[in-house]
This record gives C-alpha cells, structure tokens and sequence, in this order.
C-alpha cells in the first residue's frame, strides 16, 4: 500500500504548462528526491501536493484516500474545505526561503499551528517545541529569539523543528538548501539525514546530488514539466539511461 | 477648584491675562467632543480602511471595483463638501427608509452623523494605507500559514494583521492627525467642538484671538500626545525586526 499517490498532474499558467502529467509513488519511510533544472515544475509539483498551487488535473491520494476535486473556472479546486485543512496539516512543509513569521519568536513560531490547527494545549505544544529544538540541533536558549537574529541555518533548523512539531505523515522540503551560504548547508543537510534515517516519509526538491544518492529511496527526474527519469538513486544518479539526465549530472555532479 | 478661585490664583502669579473667564467647562466640554468625534470617527474609519484594502486586493472583480470606486471618490472631492453632502443626506436617506418600512421616524443625532461622515470620508484614505501595509508583507508568510493549515481568519489575525501594522502605522499616524484635525469642519454643522466652544468664548469677552490660539494648543495637546501612543505602537510591532532594534 502507498501512503502517497500522485496521478497524472497538470499544471497550467496561462498557456505555459509547467506540469504535463507527473505521477509519482510513495510508500511509508521512503526519501523521495526530485531533481532537475530550473523551470522543470519541480518545486510546482511539491507545491501542489499541499495546494499552495490548485493543479489544472489530476489525483492526489493519501493513504487510500483520494483528495476530492471538483472543476471550476480555473481548473480544479478542492471540494471540502475541512479536508483540505486535514490535508495541510498531514503534509508539513520546509521552504526555501524559511518563511518563518518573522513577528513571533522560535518558540511561538514552533508552538502556534499546533495549538491554534491541531488544538494541543500550550504546555504540550512548548515541550514538544523545545523537544525538536533539541533534536534538530538548536540551544533552548534560542527559543524566545526572533528569527532575524539567527543564521539562516539556524532558521532553516527552527523551520523543521516547526514541521516536525505538526507530526506530520510526510514531509515537504523545497529546496531546503539553496538560500544558504554554503558554510550553512552541511548543518542542514545533518538534520535532514537524521529525519531521513528515523524512517520518516520526505519528499525533497533538490539540487544537492550527492545527498540525494546518500539518503534517496527513489529519485525523480523531471524536464519541462515530465518525468524523464525515476527509480532507486543507485541507477538514476549513478547509470542515468536518458541524455538529459546525463547531461544535468554531467553539469551538476564535480 | 472654582473659576474665581482659579482666576485668583492667575492674577497672584501675575497671569491674570490667561483668565479663562469662566469658559473653563465650555472648553472642556468642546474638548470632550472634539475627542469623542475623532476617536468613534477613527474605529470607523479603520474597519471600512480594512475592508476597503481587503476588497482592493481581493481577486474578485466585484469587490475591487467598488472599493476603487469608493478611494477614487472620497479622495478626489474636499472634504467640507463631502461633509455638507453627506450630513445633509444621511437625515433624508434615513427618513426615506424609515418611510418605507413602516418604521417610526429615528432623528439622527449630530454626533452621529459627524461619525458616520468622517469615518465614511477617512475609511477611504484607511484603505490606501492598509493597502500599502498588506502589500508589504511578504508573500511567504502567508504562505506558510495557509501551508500549516491555518483558516483565512488566522492567518490575517495572527499573521497579515501583526506584519502589516509595522508598515501602516506612519500612515495611520499621518491620517489620524488629519483626521482629528477635520472635526474641526463639524462645527459648522452644529456639534460644539473646540472651535465652537472658542469662538462663543472668544466673541463673548472680545479675545477672539487669545481663545483661537488656545483651541489651538488643545489641538497640538492631542496630537502631541497622541504621537507617543503611536511610538509606543511602532515599538511594539516592530518585534523580531531587526533594523528596527534601538
């Protein structure tokens, strides 16, 4: 059984499809990278399995349950409001940019879905906060600064830890890396193997290849809007059969 | 203390010239209104500014044109003209509908009309600056409390709300001084304000200048205090900025 299904999704803007009909598989633990250049729809693809982005068609099903869709002028929206919200907070997501809310410190900014989407008492929600400081890595001391003052590692590190204390089913990750100066990626990076090796189900848009080997279960490639390549990180990063795909690595991998 | 005892003690410190002359609680009275009108006017104002940015920046076309409608019209006609329009008209709507629904006839109380204008004529300068504020914020942290699940109404309380106030409140500084300032004109409309309450004083013991400088002061006594509110607003919502660190 997969806990996650994705069939046949398109995406429009305007006239630009950036999506042509992706589908991808996953079942519970599996590290799941996405890979590919600028432009290929991969971080669109991620952004539509939460919603951020409606895709024009297609299904989205989680643990065999289909996410319902109705048509609309654009395209396709989600029929139930309440089962979307339930979708969002089974998928927590980690962006590239941080996206903490930069009015709240590392603690409220940890502690306010929990308590204000899922419901759990703030006594609760401030343990398990300071549990996934801990764990990724994070002083306590951190937890009453804003997020301006930390590094942007230490950023991205209190945006997993936020992730983390939703206890999500699956894991987004859009290119969790690529803001940072590279002094910062390798703490990042740490954390993420870490969640990687508990087991935990990722997926990951990213332009580190050489982690996408070490910790991938299964790697998608996708150009201009298809996958072009997908299958265990051993073949597709190592033997690539697609001429595209070599020459992405060729560029990609020194 | 009584006027006379007051006046007493003026003239033993040799300022027996600032006598109020026994307009003291007349004055205080116009102060009183003045500040009544300006603040019911504000809360007015800031929700119809709220809504009004809102509807700006929705997607739906029929929400963005009447809200453009409405800035566009409110900003590009004086306000005395406005308030002679709308004061007038407001008695005459209401009885008109009241007309119609059988209902018995409601008289609209002068302050309640100087409310409904001002606020109505400030909501539209509200909505620019909200506008602006909301514009401010950057995209990802909306984003992201969508992402976690948050409602529309958490995600604007908890999220939009708190960033843009950094950014709306030197205009809202800027529309509420103005805004205390144009309840000036609802003196013409029969409410007694300040400016009502200085000039009978300053016709009745020909001072007229002396009781306009003083409604003067009480003006800039307002605004200079209500400045400090509003420093105290922009520190507060400036947490977590860093630039803003003093």
């Amino acid at each position: 059984m997969y806990k996650l299904t994705v069939e046949g999704l398109y995406k429009r803007y305007g006239d630009i499809e950036v999506l042509k009909g992706v589908s991808l598989k996953a079942k519970k633990g599996d590290v799941v990278s996405l890979i590919g250049a600028s432009g290929s729809g991969k971080s669109t693809f991620l952004r539509c399995l939460n919603f951020l982005e409606i895709p024009n068609a297609g299904t989205i099903t989680l643990d065999n349950e289909p996410i319902r869709l109705e048509p609309d002028d654009h395209g396709l929206r989600v029929a139930d409001d309440k089962q979307l919200q339930h979708l969002r907070t089974r998928l927590a997501m980690v962006f590239q940019h941080f996206n903490l809310w930069s009015h709240m410190t590392v603690l409220e900014n940890i502690t306010i879905a929990p308590r204000r989407v899922l419901g759990v008492n703030k006594q609760e929600a401030e343990a398990r906060a300071r549990a996934y400081l801990d764990k990724v890595g994070l002083p306590s001391h951190l937890a009453d600064q804003y997020p301006a003052f930390l590094s942007g590692g230490q950023q991205q590190r209190v945006a997993i830890a936020r992730a983390l204390a939703m206890e999500p089913e699956i894991m987004l990750f859009d290119e969790p890396t690529s803001a940072l100066d590279p002094e910062l990626v390798g703490e990042v990076l740490k954390v993420i193997q870490s969640l990687a090796e508990e087991g935990r189900t990722m997926l990951m848009v990213t332009h580190e290849m050489g982690f996408a080997r070490e910790v991938s279960t299964q790697v998608v490639f996708l150009h201009q809007g298809r996958v072009e390549e997908a299958g265990a990180p051993s073949k597709v990063l190592v033997n690539p059969q697609s001429e595209r795909l070599q020459h992405f690595l060729s560029g990609n991998l020194k | 203390m009584s006027q006379t005892t007051f006046d007493t003690f003026l003239e033993n410190l040799g300022l027996g010239a600032l006598s109020l002359h026994g307009y003291g609680p007349l004055l205080l009275e116009g102060t009183w209104m003045t500040l009544k009108l300006a603040i019911l006017s504000l809360i007015v104002s800031v929700i119809l500014g709220l809504l009004g940015a809102s509807a700006k920046l929705s997607p739906l076309k029929a929400l963005r044109l009447p809200a453009a409608l409405y800035t566009t019209l409110i900003r590009g006609v004086p306000d005395l003209v406005l308030m002679l329009l709308i004061f007038y008209s407001l008695q005459n709507w209401l009885g008109e509908l009241t007309d119609y629904m059988d209902w018995d006839y409601i008289e609209i109380n002068p302050l309640s009309a100087g409310v409904i204008t001002l606020g109505f004529i400030y909501g539209a300068y509200f909505t620019e600056t909200f506008r602006g504020a909301m514009l401010a914020v950057p995209h990802g942290q909306t984003e992201a409390a969508i992402a976690y699940g948050m409602t529309r109404a958490q995600t604007f309380f908890r999220i939009t709300f708190p960033q843009m106030m950094r950014f709306a409140l030197p205009g809202i500084g800027n529309n509420w001084q103005v805004l205390l300032k144009a309840t000036a004109l609802v003196s013409i409309i029969g409410l007694s304000d300040i400016v009502t309450a200085t000039q009978e004083a300053g016709k009745n013991t020909y001072k007229i200048f002396y009781f306009l400088i003083l409604g003067g002061l009480i003006y800039l006594l307002i605004t200079a205090l209500s400045n400090q509110v509003l420093n105290w607003l922009e520190r507060r919502y400036s947490a977590g900025v860093r630039e803003a660190v003093r």
